[in-house]
């Protein structure tokens, strides 16, 4: 299967980056989104975005994992055996999934507990199986490297979307735990707006606790959903 | 192309090269990961007695620092369940989570001796674990050189749900909370404290329970009570000598 592919592709011409390319760029975060249109990769989305900080890491983490996984398979593809096509993506995708986590706990190790098992979990991420079988089998090492970064980010978008909305309505804060972490809506006067303080418009407000649990995630996943298909039409008969 | 032997042949290079890259990249990152857990670590220590170390300022300790104060002014020390000084074991390498599975007469537990270099006070950092409503929870208690005042604490958990039983590490209020709470009442008994659904009324040995997370806030109570019990004969021998 996957040599047929090579010799039957139609010769085109060669661009580093033409319009194709970008294409394949700027589509997994609009007409093929990984999560709001393939439906790929929720489960994780569902569980990291309670928090910014780590939604970024995790966004980083698969964008890295997704893009050399499509160069690695892309540049073998035609010294895959058929038969075993599967499981030598799968090394590839371990191998790579692996070196993010041996990195993540030798220079970030808070983040590496808090993410803990979603970063192996990357491995089952269905977006990064996807696009290998999808893409990377039948098209050129640089165009899949692109493809790769592409649905990374286009992941990494929902994820980021999702948990800035999460972290402000359930912890009142932003980037809690990294380096420039801003506290918005609170009631201690560490807080941007302080609710406790005297004469404050706040005093009703409490954090959202329905917001830190993973239904919240699949609600919000759910109307993102809903205002991408109502203004791009050209997607509500697919899937 | 697709015969076993190439099957086989390409398996065997995949293997070997996934196998050595790795191997390397675990060799090259392994001192790191360690430093960075060691330094993990004993910041949650730390944490237990952060109003020492500048309060508020304690989150901005950086890595080498925190080193540092646990060189120069950490005490380790490992007693048994009779209360007895273990020769030859540092506290920072008993794991708590290990000791569980061992038969309770057997266990060794970890203590840190800070030295305040402003007061030349001597606080008793404790060790404790227990359960949570999903999952392990654990967390350090600072005693005075009373053996009775709470210095500080700090608490971590595996699994507790965010927003609610994850509070006891996220709000910073919760450990805040135990500062000049008692371990023992007037007449020297041990009552621990109790984290009480509802709102304290105990001043001496009872603290807010977080809301909506009764069992996790009953699991912190029964982790201080067992925990503490544990250090009970090395604590007396302490307070006799």
């Amino acid at each position: 299967m996957a040599e047929n592919t090579v010799i039957s592709a139609p010769k085109e011409k060669e661009e580093w980056f033409g319009k194709k390319e970008r294409k394949l760029l700027t589509d997994p975060f609009n007409d093929n989104n990984p999560i709001t249109v393939q439906i790929l990769g929720v489960c994780s989305a569902l569980a990291v975005t309670t928090q910014v900080y780590p939604s970024v890491v995790m966004a980083i983490a698969v964008t890295f994992v997704t893009a050399f996984s499509n160069l690695a398979t892309s540049a073998v593809r035609s010294y895959i055996p058929k038969e075993v096509r599967m499981i030598a993506q799968l090394v590839i995708i371990a191998l790579l999934v692996t070196i993010v986590e041996l990195f993540l706990k030798a220079f970030n190790y808070a983040i590496w507990k808090q993410l803990s098992v979603f970063i192996g979990l990357i491995i089952t991420n269905c977006i990064v199986m996807g696009r290998l079988e999808a893409f990377a089998m039948a098209n050129k090492p640089w165009r899949s490297f692109l493809d790769g970064i592409g649905n990374g980010l286009g992941y990494g978008a929902v994820l980021i979307l999702v948990s800035v909305v999460r972290e402000i309505t359930g912890k009142g804060s932003l980037f809690a735990g990294s380096p420039i972490e801003w506290k918005i809506i609170g009631n201690t006067s560490a807080y941007m707006i302080n609710t406790t303080a005297e004469g404050s418009w706040f005093g009703w407000y409490a954090n959202n606790n329905l917001m830190v649990l993973p239904t919240s995630a699949l609600l919000l996943i759910g109307i993102i959903i809903w205002i991408q298909r109502s203004y791009n039409k050209k997607l509500v008969d697919i899937s | 192309m697709g015969s076993s032997g190439y099957i086989l042949r390409f398996t065997l290079i995949m293997t070997v090269i996934t196998a050595l890259v790795l191997a390397g990249m675990f060799y090259v990152t392994e001192p790191y990961a360690l430093r960075s857990e060691a330094v993990f670590n004993k910041r949650a220590i730390l944490s237990a007695v952060r109003s020492q170390l500048g309060g508020d300022k304690f989150d901005e300790l950086s890595d080498q620092q925190v080193l540092d104060i646990f060189e120069k002014q950490v005490e380790q020390l490992v007693v048994n369940m009779q209360g007895e000084v273990v020769d030859g074991e540092k506290a920072e390498n008993i794991s708590l989570a290990q000791e569980k599975k061992k038969p309770e007469s057997n266990r060794l537990l970890p203590v840190f001796i800070y030295n305040s270099p402003d007061d030349s006070k001597k606080y008793y950092i404790l060790s404790i674990r227990g359960n949570g409503l999903w999952d392990e929870i654990w967390g350090n208690i600072a005693l005075e050189s009373d053996l009775n005042t709470v210095a500080g604490a700090s608490f971590d958990h595996k699994g507790e749900t965010p927003g609610l039983g994850a509070e006891i590490k996220d709000n910073p209020g919760f450990p805040a909370a135990f500062i000049n709470k008692k371990m023992y009442n007037d007449k020297g008994e041990f009552v621990s404290i109790v984290v009480r659904k509802g709102g304290a009324r105990d001043p001496q040995h009872e603290v807010d329970a977080i809301t909506g997370s009764t069992i996790t806030s009953n699991g912190v109570s029964e982790m201080i009570s067992r925990g503490i019990t544990y250090y009970k004969p090395y604590l007396d021998k302490l307070k006799k000598s």
